[in-house]
């Protein structure tokens, strides 16, 4: 029963950290994948936007077409994202025309495309999330829209709207703050990049392409994630070894007697300390495996209540990480107890009731 | 006892002294024991509590440092001996059966027995001329039950053989018989007087009944702190 306590309250740590874990890597999945979905070849954004945020002056909405007439530019397209819950969950406004063109179009599980100027198109993550269904009337950024369609998840944003009334709902008519580029043949591309950035008309517009862009959308580069993860991680260890500290403790009293008839047979300091590093150490690799089990049951129960505002994805090469962790923690935990262990005196040990 | 030096005795102590601190007051155990052992030899050991006569099998089994003196179990020195040495000697050297079984209780018979060849490192299994002690110990048949699911008398045997399985110089057996009622006494008993007799087993038996030590071959009588008689 101590144990299998143990092995529970070690491995609850174990999934807040592999959950942690999860949802950063899940949100970078989920962006570059619906950024790839696009299908554009170049972005465009806002002067002081960060590769994260888009915040700072938007562009004005006429360089779309002026873009579109420069070099090896097929197409172009601008559109205006908004943050529509807290900073997980972002709406986008479309020229839905342009957009198809470019991306190849939705692919809708129900309903269509927008029909009316407060439509709105939800992906099947979003629209699971809400319980939505085409015909609703929703409110969304304060003010209400009518559901068109259901999209299958994987293009651009969760939450897609007209962006001529996303603009004017939210004071920012005549304003985009992404361009997304299609050049005439995609090894073209960096020859496009170079022309527009060497445009004076486009001086300090961040562009990338959106191989670029994708690729800087990991974990190692969003400030302070990793820090807050070695937090996590560091509660996870001083858990894991208080918890195996206490729990090894009460083994060393309550097998007092056991540990003098284990010397008694000859057994070495060394070989007492090992057994109860042992028991550590399978306490440790109990509660990873309970965690990994229990992470698991954390994105089961986050992707049926959250699916498009918490994208948690299972990071298989954290599993050793989390393991060697723990178990580290555990065998530090184990260490004050197994030396005392070892110290016993083999006549005071035979002795305890 | 003998203070003469015979190459066929096992065990030879020499004016030992234990004095144990308690607290701030120093109390002495043993004030000066002087034994000699026999190999093959079955002693009993009788005293009243507070005899020393515990301390002295603690000595005599590597469990605690003499304080003074001279105590030579199988040639060894062990006044000389560090803690570590001493650990390593009760690993083949000594064998111990306690009042109260001490039988390891998560592990079966078969398992408690297979430790103690794992601690003396050899083998976990006995060889097979051990199922012989097996059957001469009556256990052979419950070596896989948890001692739980054991008598008094059948953990005692359990326990014999688990002393037994290195193959020890020297068994100490401790009031082997302080737990059991009349019937399992006498069995066990009889088993050390069969180890003795038939293996050359030398023992060392503790007890404070005057029937357990007519078992011995001798009888040394201890009061407080000293060896006061040998029959």
């Amino acid at each position: 029963m101590r144990s299998l306590l143990s092995i529970l309250l070690i491995g609850v740590p174990v999934t807040l950290i592999l959950c942690l874990v999860g949802l950063s890597h899940g949100f970078i999945e989920d962006s570059q994948k619906r950024a790839r979905g696009i299908g554009a070849d170049i972005l465009m954004r806002p002067k002081t936007s960060s590769f994260l945020s888009l915040n700072g002056a938007p562009i004005p909405q006429q360089l779309v077409a002026y873009i579109a007439k420069q070099p090896h530019v097929k197409m172009a397209t601008g559109v205006f994202s908004v943050a529509a819950e807290g900073i997980t969950l972002g709406a986008t406004g479309i020229n839905y025309h342009e957009f198809a063109q470019m991306s190849g179009g939705f692919r809708f599980l129900s309903g269509g495309p927008f029909q009316k100027p407060d439509d709105v198109i939800f992906d099947d993550y979003y629209a699971n999330q809400t319980q939505s269904h085409v015909g609703d009337t929703i409110t969304l950024l304060n003010s209400k829209w009518h559901v068109c369609g259901i999209m299958e998840s994987g293009k651009l944003s969760h939450i897609v709207l007209p962006i001529d009334t996303l603009q004017e709902r939210t004071g920012n008519q005549g304003n985009v703050n992404q361009i997304y580029i299609r050049v005439d043949d995609p090894a073209n591309t960096q020859a496009a990049i170079r022309s527009l950035k060497d445009n004076p008309g486009l001086e300090g517009y961040p562009i990338f392409s959106m191989e670029e862009f994708t690729s800087l959308l990991n974990v190692n580069n969003i400030p302070a994630l990793a820090g807050f993860i070695a937090v996590v991680m560091g509660i996870g260890v001083v858990i894991g070894f208080a918890v195996v500290c206490l729990s090894m403790y009460m083994a060393v009293l309550q097998r007092t007697r056991e540990i003098g008839i284990l010397k008694s047979l000859g057994a070495s300091k060394s070989f007492i300390l090992g057994i109860i590093l042992s028991e550590a150490f399978f306490l440790g690799l109990g509660g990873t495996i309970l965690g990994i089990v229990m992470s698991y049951g954390a994105a089961a129960l986050i992707h049926a209540l959250k699916p498009a505002s918490l994208p948690m994805i299972i990071v298989y090469e954290w599993w050793p990480i989390t393991g060697a962790i723990t178990v580290a923690g555990a065998l530090l935990g184990a260490l004050y107890p197994g030396l005392t262990a070892a110290a016993h005196d083999p006549i005071e040990a035979l002795s305890y009731e | 006892m003998n203070n003469g030096v015979n190459n066929g005795d096992i065990i030879q102590i020499r004016d030992l002294r234990k004095t144990y601190r308690v607290g701030k007051v120093d109390v002495p155990a043993l004030r000066g024991v002087d034994l000699d052992v026999e190999k093959g030899h079955l002693l009993s050991i009788i005293g009243p509590s507070g005899s020393g006569k515990s301390t002295l099998f603690h000595i005599i089994g590597g469990l605690t440092p003499p304080t003074s003196g001279k105590v030579v179990v199988g040639g060894k020195d062990l006044s000389a001996m560090t803690d570590a040495e001493r650990t390593r000697m009760r690993k083949r050297t000594v064998g111990f059966v306690f009042q109260k079984f001490n039988l390891l209780p998560n592990l079966t018979a078969r398992d408690n027995i297979a430790v103690a060849r794992y601690i003396g490192g050899t083998d976990a299994r006995p060889e097979p001329e051990f199922e012989e002690v097996l059957r001469l110990l009556g256990i052979r048949e419950r070596l896989d039950h948890k001692p739980n699911a054991l008598s008094g008398g059948e953990q005692q045997r359990v326990a014999i053989a688990r002393a037994i399985v290195n193959h020890p110089a020297i068994l100490l057996a401790d009031e082997p018989t302080g737990n059991l009622d009349t019937e399992n006494s006498k069995a066990v008993l009889e088993v050390l007087r069969d180890l003795n007799r038939r293996l050359g087993q030398t023992i060392l038996m503790i007890t404070h009944n005057p029937e357990a030590a007519a078992y011995g071959d001798s009888t040394v009588h201890m009061r407080d702190g000293r060896i006061t008689e040998r029959t």
